[in-house]
């Protein structure tokens, strides 16, 4: 800063530049990508921010990509039984043998009973060294049922073991399983979502737009639905499917019901979304310039809450998938073969298995990251949607 | 307030009524009745079936009638006490139940309580030291005792009680006090079980309502009263305390509508694990037995039980906020 004397003239501050009058409306590039980027450009942004959430994004795509190849990811077939590793404990990867570094490979196991207390006692043996194989043929499946097949990412050694998560009390391996659960428990919640948003929409979009006495009908309804704890309920639905239908059905039978109690919800926001909406400037221009009710909803009004509802939705599914593992559990859900999460946590039901095999508990650990990284993301997509945040 | 009361209580006889017809629709559902699967199960045995029997209970309890005319059978039964018969039991349903539907509210209010003070003082905490380390960490906290499945929660900890205090696994009191009239000693015996089944089921409830708490007063203390307040020199606890405060309390109370039926929801799973003497279990085997009147009155209490403790709450609020005893945004 210059300091100012008494008696000394101010310096000269005029730029001798040429000046340029539309120099204010010239943006930097930032800027005009700012200005000019798309809406979905600008929630793409702003998502971006919301670090736990990208990172959720990534995680679980990851993981909807390894349902497509739940084959041949995991080192065994999904019901295949090694009768002489019942409830055998994880095996640990090593790296190291005699101070040496070598290819990872497992200790192979020494199984004795015990005759005490008749319990299954294996031990590592180390001087048995089971090289991991990497992209090789194994366990044989039919991937997708499709064909026949035998290749794997990782394989145990020949005449060796991989259980890198144990084994049940079939003796199958439980990595493998929970790698397989990965694609029933994920496109349950995703399923589920879609039957309770269709619902949503409808219910809550007739609520909104038409309003009157439907509207005052479904808010009761909607009221009492969601003061009914919903757990017993779905015990409720969940008994109604027949034991006589296949496992596949009861899996499209179970989304049903897990969609049919979580509409509220989204009814609510959908109908809340819609009145505001209906009031503003734009759909009575639209109105006055004689649009149709459909094109008014679909073209002015479904854009304007659709990535708030999808928002919502995303943050459903976590309820849903926890639902299925818990129907699951009390055997009122999935059945065998058919393969969730849920399913694999039933062999860990009492408190034996806590105690013994405690590592039939691992299939809870996908459930609490898949739940977690939901939630995050969720909330990523809901902040990134509203425009006024 | 009386008429307020009033108008509540008569709001509730249709949402009950509702609750009652969706509860017998879907226990009317599934195909067969109890009797059919009975007489299924007594003929795998190789049992003679006392038909003659079986007709008369049918009769009696009118399944040879239209289930319309069933539903109203029920709830008229329902309304002057009479909750129906219990196949598998033989007996009447209130008999079944009894002490049941006590210990499942008595699990339910410890629960709240223990929501409660875990809840409010951290909700407030996080609101107030917003982004702060203590903020994520609660937050993170919450969030996975939102993703633990009950069950497990509930499987690991008694297992753990177990091996570090000693507790018998399972139930509700010590096996010798089972079917003991009540005394210190039972009463003891029961907190000292008391306490897993209501973490177990308060995580997820917690979790919740620490993030609306945090929300709820984030929004009050940006107002500008408070702004004023401060500005004016006012110690920052007084100006918390005052009124931001006071107004979340009111939150606090009008958000039992949303937690109660996640604790009787996270209740009936979890007693059914922790085998507890609640109506969960009992639920469960009389959905898969299809023990209809059993398993009806049971959800109708369960849904009845939310029904009133909705209905205590509003009347606390009303209480508390002249805003809605006067009528002004009375409901949604």
């Amino acid at each position: 800063m210059t300091v100012l004397e008494k008696g000394v003239a101010l310096p000269h501050t005029v730029s001798d530049k040429p000046f340029d009058p539309d120099a204010i409306y010239q943006y930097t590039d930032a800027q005009r990508a700012l200005f000019e980027a798309s809406q979905l450009e600008l929630m793409w942004r702003k998502f971006c921010r919301h670090r736990l959430a990208l990172i959720s994004l990534i995680f679980l795509g990851f993981l909807y990509f390894t349902t497509l190849i739940s084959e041949i990811l995991a080192p065994y077939n999904l019901h295949t039984r090694n009768i002489n590793f019942i409830h055998a404990p994880p095996q640990t990867i090593h790296l190291f043998h005699d101070g040496q570094l070598r290819a990872p490979f497992v200790h192979g196991y020494r199984y004795k009973l015990n005759m005490e207390n008749l319990k299954r006692e294996y031990e590592a043996d180390s001087t048995k060294i089971e090289p991991i194989r990497f992209f090789c043929s194994g366990d044989p499946y039919e991937f997708w049922g499709f064909f026949a097949w035998d290749f794997h990412l990782v394989c145990p050694a020949e005449d060796g073991t991989l259980f890198l998560l144990g084994t049940d009390r079939l003796g199958r391996d439980v990595f493998s399983r929970i790698v397989y659960g990965a694609r029933i428990s994920l496109t349950i919640g995703l399923l589920g979502t879609m039957v309770s948003l269709a619902l949503g929409i409808f219910i809550g979009g007739l609520a909104g737009y038409y309003g009157g006495l439907f509207d005052v009908l479904t808010q009761r309804l909607i009221e009492v639905i969601q003061s009914i704890p919903s757990m017993p309920l779905w015990l409720a639905l969940a008994a109604i499917l027949p034991i006589t239908w296949s496992p596949l059905f009861v899996y499209f039978g179970i989304t049903v019901i897990l969609g049919l109690l979580d509409w509220t919800g989204l009814a609510r926001t959908v109908r809340s979304k819609l009145l505001s909406l209906r009031e503003e400037d734009y759909i009575s221009a639209a109105q006055v310039m004689g649009a149709s009710s459909g094109r008014i909803i679909f073209r002015h009004l479904v854009p304007g809450f659709a990535s708030h509802l999808i928002a919502t939705a995303t943050l459903a599914i976590p309820t849903m998938i926890l639902g299925e593992t818990t129907l699951s559990f009390l055997g009122l859900g999935l059945r065998p073969p058919i393969t969730s999460w849920g399913v694999l946590l039933t062999e860990a039901q009492n408190i034996n298995a806590v105690a013994l095999y405690p590592w039939l508990l691992w299939p809870v650990l996908p459930v609490i990251l898949v739940v977690l990284a939901y939630n995050f993301l969720g909330d990523g997509m809901r902040d990134a949607a509203d425009p006024y945040k | 307030m009386v008429s307020y009361i009033t108008r509540r209580i008569l709001l509730m006889i249709p949402t009950l009524a509702i609750i009652s017809a969706l509860i017998f629709a879907i226990i009317e559902a599934p195909p067969g009745d109890y009797f059919e699967s009975y007489i299924a199960e007594l003929q795998a045995q190789g049992e003679s079936v006392d038909t003659a029997r079986i007709q008369n209970l049918r009769k009696e309890y009118g399944f040879d009638k239209p289930p319309v005319e069933r539903y109203f059978y029920w709830v008229a039964g329902m309304l002057v006490g009479d909750f129906g018969y219990s196949f598998a039991y033989e007996l009447p349903v209130t008999d079944v139940v009894g002490d049941r539907l006590f210990l499942t509210i008595l699990v339910s209010f410890a629960t709240i309580l223990f929501t409660w003070i875990v809840a409010f003082p951290i909700g407030v905490y996080s609101a107030t030291h917003q982004y702060s380390w203590g903020d994520y960490g609660f937050t993170f906290l919450g969030l996975i005792g939102l993703a633990i499945p009950n069950f497990i929660l509930a499987l690991v900890l008694m297992y753990l009680a177990n091996v570090w205090f000693g507790t018998s696994i399972g139930g509700l009191m010590d096996p010798q006090f089972v079917n003991q009239p009540m005394s210190w000693d039972k009463f003891v015996s029961i907190l000292h079980h008391l306490w897993i089944p209501v973490i177990v089921i308060g995580t997820a409830g917690t979790a919740g309502m620490i993030r609306r708490i945090r929300a709820n007063l984030l929004d009050e203390l940006q107002k500008q009263y408070v702004v004023t307040a401060r500005a004016k020199g006012l110690h920052p606890l007084r100006a918390l305390v005052k009124y931001p405060l006071r107004l979340s309390l009111n939150f606090f109370i009008a958000d039992i509508g949303s937690l109660l039926p996640a604790i009787i929801s996270g209740a009936e799973v979890t007693a059914i694990v922790l085998s507890l003497e609640t109506t969960g279990p009992l639920l469960i085997q009389a959905l898969k037995t299809q023990d209809m009147y059993l398993a009806g009155s049971f959800l109708m209490f369960l849904s009845f039980l939310t029904v009133i403790g909705v209905l205590i709450s509003d009347i606390a609020l009303a209480y508390l906020d002249p805003r809605i005893r006067l009528g002004g945004g009375a409901y949604k």
